[in-house]
């Protein structure tokens, strides 16, 4: 009885979330619909023949009903083929393959250095409630929270690679680049997304702790004599667990499109870029597919948050 | 606001320092013709010129004055943001309060809708818009006001709820008193200090948010002067730092002074939205 009430609850909330994703998918496909006027006019210009037209309109399948057209883009979609670009007119997937590896990359290579600082420095601070720490921060939390992402980016390569030389500014990357190498040249991308989300995410650590620790039992614990270490190691850790999980999945999910901004600074060739660079083309099918990724890495993210969280909550794995 | 200004007396350090900060921005804004050596966009000499007297913060790739560009900034992308923040709020109050009175249906189907608005993260989903509606200040503004609505609808039917569940409101119902009535003069005014921090901590997030879509070239256009505009601007002369001397130095400074310039009204209305959120708080108890 107790197994079924937590399989409810979690399949009720991957229900909702993959809802989500599926309304989703429709909002960004219906962004080509909403284009004012007919794509193969605007795109070949008022100039173009019929027959011109008609091979475009065959070309981007525009020939069939919507509905039909959302299923097959979707399918595609699933399993990685997203098209042709209105502006190249070549192969999507061969567009953002790489590129999405990349992008992934920066923002895993962020969250390994940030998760592990921010998980034990936002603790320290819970535990040692002391207030030099508190303040600094604070301090740091409102700069993180007020300094846009490529004030952050500009200081580092004014600093760290004009200044002293150690790291390259530009992160110019490509497949044969060997694991070391990249480490070393995306080094600089990682620390400014390490920065914006490292206090935040020691913020978010720190209040959870702080909340649990406030709790009667724990002050019960104390009173019985126990140990510092073995109260927070065995009665408040299995509870602590499910907030921190949330904050990590939280901010990895922030990680995820933070990084659009921070490519483009450092040139680095990611999916982010391609995102910008198509806006700005209107290509609306690359448009789509980097939308349809982000949105999904993201809303996934938010999924594997609450899943885990429910998974980790001690009240529920043990009801009475 | 005599009440405001009594707790003015005894504010503390970090208030005065956002209030001033927000104050000196203000100024700027509205006195940019006055204040500005130049004109805003008008090549005035040589381009990529050091700092020194006739232009003190030195000249763009255009040759257009550097400081009259940062101080037209001020009104330019500021005014934008807080057109945009009033626009936001409007709307997400608005729906909000109604959605919270009428309850039933109206409220359930704008709930969802808001959740699934709010699942799409706002730089992806303000990306895509502005593919279709291309990138006007009109579209900008209407794009980020309606994506920032959410998060003040979300706010302002939370706090509606709270208060529709007092018995004064219970009674004013009673009394036959019509929703609109009842939403201006019975909620509105008890909703009005928590909305206010709110405003702050919008008003930041959609200026960080434009200055961030104009650096990377899809906000405000040139050759309006924008701060987002003139880090995009002048990123490449980071480059050609170097500390030897005193002149090469300012290179470095160029993409930083805008990016500054937004970094510190942030931290300054930061400074002041903490300040009212503890007075609003205090005074709760």
């Amino acid at each position: 009885m107790n197994m079924n009430s937590i399989q409810s609850i979690i399949l009720k909330r991957l229900f909702s979330g993959l809802l989500t994703l599926w309304i989703v998918t429709v909002i960004i496909f219906a962004a080509i619909e909403l284009l004012p006027g007919d794509i193969a006019t605007e795109k070949l210009g008022q100039a173009a023949t019929p027959e011109s037209l008609a091979a475009f309109r065959e070309k981007f399948d525009l020939n069939r009903p919507v509905v039909e057209r959302y299923i097959s883009w979707l399918g595609g979609a699933v399993t990685g083929d997203f098209g042709i670009s209105l502006s190249n007119q070549r192969p999507i997937s061969e567009l953002i393959g790489q590129r999405t590896a990349n992008t992934f990359f920066l923002a895993g290579y962020a969250a390994s250095i940030a998760v592990p600082i921010a998980v034990i420095s936002g603790m320290m601070a819970a535990l040692y409630n002391g207030s030099v720490f508190d303040r600094v921060l604070s301090g740091t939390t409102l700069a993180a929270i007020s300094f846009p992402e490529f004030f952050i980016a500009y200081i580092l390569i004014l600093v760290f690679s004009v200044g002293l030389g150690w790291f390259p500014s530009l992160a110019n990357v490509d497949v044969d680049t060997s694991l070391g190498e990249r480490l070393y040249k995306t080094f600089l991308p990682a620390m400014t997304l390490t920065l914006i989300v490292l206090a935040y995410m020691m913020r978010m650590t720190r209040a959870a702790i702080l909340n649990l620790l406030a709790l009667p039992y724990i002050e019960m614990a104390h009173l019985k004599g126990i140990k510092r270490w073995r109260v927070i190691a065995v009665h408040a850790l299995p509870n602590a667990l499910a907030p921190i999980i949330n904050v990590i999945a939280l901010n990895l999910a922030y990680l995820i499109v933070g990084v659009v901004l921070v490519e483009v600074v450092f040139v680095y060739p990611g999916l982010g870029q391609v995102l910008v660079d198509a806006v700005s083309n209107r290509d609306v099918t690359v448009v789509q597919a980097a939308c349809l990724i982000f949105a999904a890495t993201y809303i996934l993210l938010n999924l594997l948050a609450d899943i885990l969280s429910i998974i980790a909550n001690p009240r529920l794995l043990h009801p009475r | 606001m005599n009440n405001l200004i009594f707790h003015l007396r005894d504010a503390p350090v970090s208030a005065w320092v956002g209030i001033v900060i927000v104050a000196f921005y203000a100024f700027l804004a509205i006195c940019a013709p006055v204040l500005a050596p130049y004109a805003e966009s008008v090549s005035v000499g040589a381009q990529y010129q050091t700092w020194t007297s006739a232009h003190y913060l030195g000249t763009d790739a255009l040759g257009r004055d550097v400081m009259s560009r940062l101080i037209y900034g001020a009104r330019n992308t500021v005014g934008i943001a807080l057109a945009t923040t009033f626009l936001a709020f409007t709307l997400g109050a608005s729906w909000g309060l109604l959605a919270a009175t009428l309850g039933g249906w109206f409220d359930t189907i704008s709930s969802r809708l808001i959740d699934v608005l709010m699942a799409i993260p706002p730089l992806i989903f303000a990306l895509l818009i502005l593919t279709i509606t291309g990138t006007s200040v009109v579209a900008l503004i209407l794009v980020i006001a309606i994506l920032d609505s959410t998060r003040v609808f979300r706010l302002s039917r939370a706090v509606a709820q709270g208060i529709l569940t007092m018995d004064y409101i219970e009674v004013a119902r009673m009394r036959g008193e019509g929703m609109f009535w009842l939403i201006r003069k019975e909620v509105l005014p008890n909703a009005a200090a928590p909305l206010i921090a709110e405003f702050g901590l919008r008003f930041c997030f959609v200026f960080l948010f434009i200055s961030a879509l104009s650096f990377l070239g899809l906000g405000i256009q040139p050759p309006t002067a924008d701060w987002g505009g003139m880090v995009r601007e002048s990123a490449k002369l980071i480059a050609f730092a170097n500390f030897s001397s005193w002149e090469s130095a300012t290179f470095g400074l160029a993409p930083l002074l805008p990016a500054g310039a937004i970094a510190i009204l942030t931290i300054g209305v930061n400074l002041v939205v903490d300040w009212v959120l503890h007075l609003s708080s205090g005074l709760k108890e």
